[in-house]
């Protein structure tokens, strides 16, 4: 059945994407790891509902992110039982992801709420234009665009001081160099 | 000369401020090209695998 050897290389393709979308948007790899294998396994209980001819990784894309924000919902009524065991986590993601160098940004992204955090990183990471964004997060381009200004005031707000500092510097060097 | 002062500055910062813009979206795009040079793992080939075969 070649369909769904395509199917399955289309997929398998769009793994590594995945998890990067994934693991932006929780901030930990274990559950990115987890939030991919449901995507997958959803995709492929739903082939029929793939269009022929359409974009399978914004499909798959979406399917992630409201799997996503369903899991969101439902720790977050968690969390309000659980006394801010969650919120606690948040605050130390990068020894949950074990990528240090990205510790401050992966923070910083989890301090965005989540419809700023998705778009940014759909339209400023996975490479999506607007519109393919906007049609991932079900709503209208302009709110995409909104939502990826806010979201990038925000993270400037938050890691301003290290990378002004680090701005300078480089700005310094550059003037030196040329005198 | 407060307004000197001014115009002395607000350059200065529209320098600064898209030095930083444009830090955050190359730091982004590093975070993220990191994980996805992790390539496949494992579990999601043989997890396909697995659902091909049931299929056919």
């Amino acid at each position: 059945m070649p369909a769904q050897d395509d199917m399955r290389e289309a997929m398998l393709t769009a793994v590594p994407n995945l998890r990067a979308f994934a693991v932006s948007l929780c901030g930990d790899m274990d559950r990115a790891n987890d939030l991919v294998q449901e995507t997958l396994l959803r995709a492929w209980a739903h082939q029929d509902s793939f269009e022929p001819g359409t974009n399978m990784s914004a499909w798959l894309f979406t399917i992630l992110r409201n799997h996503f924000r369903t899991e969101y919902r439902k720790r977050r009524r968690e969390v309000e039982d659980a006394d801010g065991g969650y919120a606690e986590r948040l605050t130390s993601p990068e020894a949950q992801t074990g990528h240090v160098e990205f510790g401050e940004l992966r923070e910083a992204l989890l301090h965005l709420p989540p419809d700023q955090r998705e778009a940014l990183i759909l339209v400023g990471a996975s490479g999506f234009s607007y519109e393919e964004a906007a049609r991932i997060c079900e709503c209208a381009v302009g709110t995409i665009k909104s939502r990826v200004n806010r979201a990038r005031k925000k993270l400037a707000e938050l890691l301003t001081i290290e990378l002004e500092h680090e701005a300078e510097v480089e700005h310094e060097l550059l003037i030196r160099r040329a005198v | 000369m407060p307004q000197t002062e001014k115009l002395e500055e607000s350059p200065n910062r529209g320098r600064l401020s898209r030095d930083i813009q444009r830090k955050i979206g190359q730091q982004l795009r590093a975070m993220y090209t990191d994980v996805v040079n992790e390539g496949v793992p494992d579990r999601f080939a043989d997890l396909l695998r697995r659902l091909d075969e049931k299929n056919k």
